[in-house]
């Protein structure tokens, strides 16, 4: 689909939200709910203690979890760069937010860690405030044609 | 420690998406350029946006200040309360952006935030 369609289908006024901008607010929060997970249980699997010194992040980043986890989160930073060119911040952030659930979830699952009737609360908080921004328009700001 | 992480990491996190969604709205991506075989040209055209530049470095420190926390901190906390700069980046998509921003969009944003807050309870 052409740019100038794209910022058509999502000009101001218009409630509708396209289905690729649906598709690529998806894949962003996968890549950033995958890419945390790897992340974090690269940390957690690794055996010396992080102190201040950037050769040790530096040599952390290239053990096969942390590798992983940051080629995801490189994805998930060009994915959600063009989603804020399709659609405003305070659309894109809680849209998004659904990740903060996800790795709870996935905190609990995989790392046994304590998830307390606040933080579920948290969670239904956080649902309740996706699917009031989910009802506002995706973009209300005019956009110059890609290019 | 933890807290001093949190304060950079929502920090740098304000100050990249700011700059972030300003330069994107500028020079919006078309469709065509997410295949994978343009996934090479479309970083090369990023770098060469300072905006952008500048938003990447922020998110290095962001990114760092991270990997930090999550080593003397449970993902379960690591990650909700870094999205308290969630309100925060709706009041400058207002202020600064120029956003639209409906009764429900701010419902949905503080809804959001009240939610992190008690996921880091």
């Amino acid at each position: 689909m052409p740019a100038v369609e794209q910022v058509q289908l999502t000009s101001p006024g218009t409630r509708r939200v396209d289905l690729k901008t649906k598709l690529l607010t998806a894949f962003v929060v996968i890549t950033n709910v995958l890419g945390n997970f790897s992340m974090s249980w690269g940390m957690k699997h690794q055996t010396t203690d992080l102190g201040w010194a950037p050769y040790e992040y530096i040599r952390l980043i290239f053990t096969p979890w942390v590798l992983l986890g940051t080629a995801l989160l490189i994805l998930w930073l060009l994915s959600r760069m063009t989603l804020l060119g399709w659609a405003d911040l305070s659309y894109v952030l809680p849209m998004t937010s659904i990740g903060y659930v996800l790795s709870a979830v996935l905190g609990k699952v995989f790392f046994g860690e304590q998830v307390t009737w606040q933080r579920w609360l948290g969670t239904a908080f956080i649902v309740l405030g996706i699917i009031f921004v989910g009802l506002t328009a995706a973009n209300t700001t005019k956009q110059e044609p890609a290019r | 420690m933890k807290w001093m992480m949190v304060g950079i990491i929502v920090g740098s996190t304000v100050l990249a998406d700011l700059l972030q969604s300003f330069e994107m709205k500028r020079h919006t991506v078309a469709v065509e350029d997410l295949r994978p075989g343009r996934v090479a040209g479309l970083l090369a055209s990023f770098a060469r946006r300072l905006p952008l530049v500048v938003a990447v470095f922020f998110m290095a420190i962001s990114f760092f200040a991270f990997m930090k926390l999550l080593s003397v901190a449970d993902l379960s906390f690591s990650v909700p309360v870094t999205a308290a700069s969630v309100a925060l980046e709706t009041v400058f998509a207002r202020w600064i952006l120029k956003e639209k921003v409906t009764a429900l969009r701010w419902a949905g944003a503080l809804s959001v935030a009240c939610g992190v807050a008690l996921l880091a309870m």
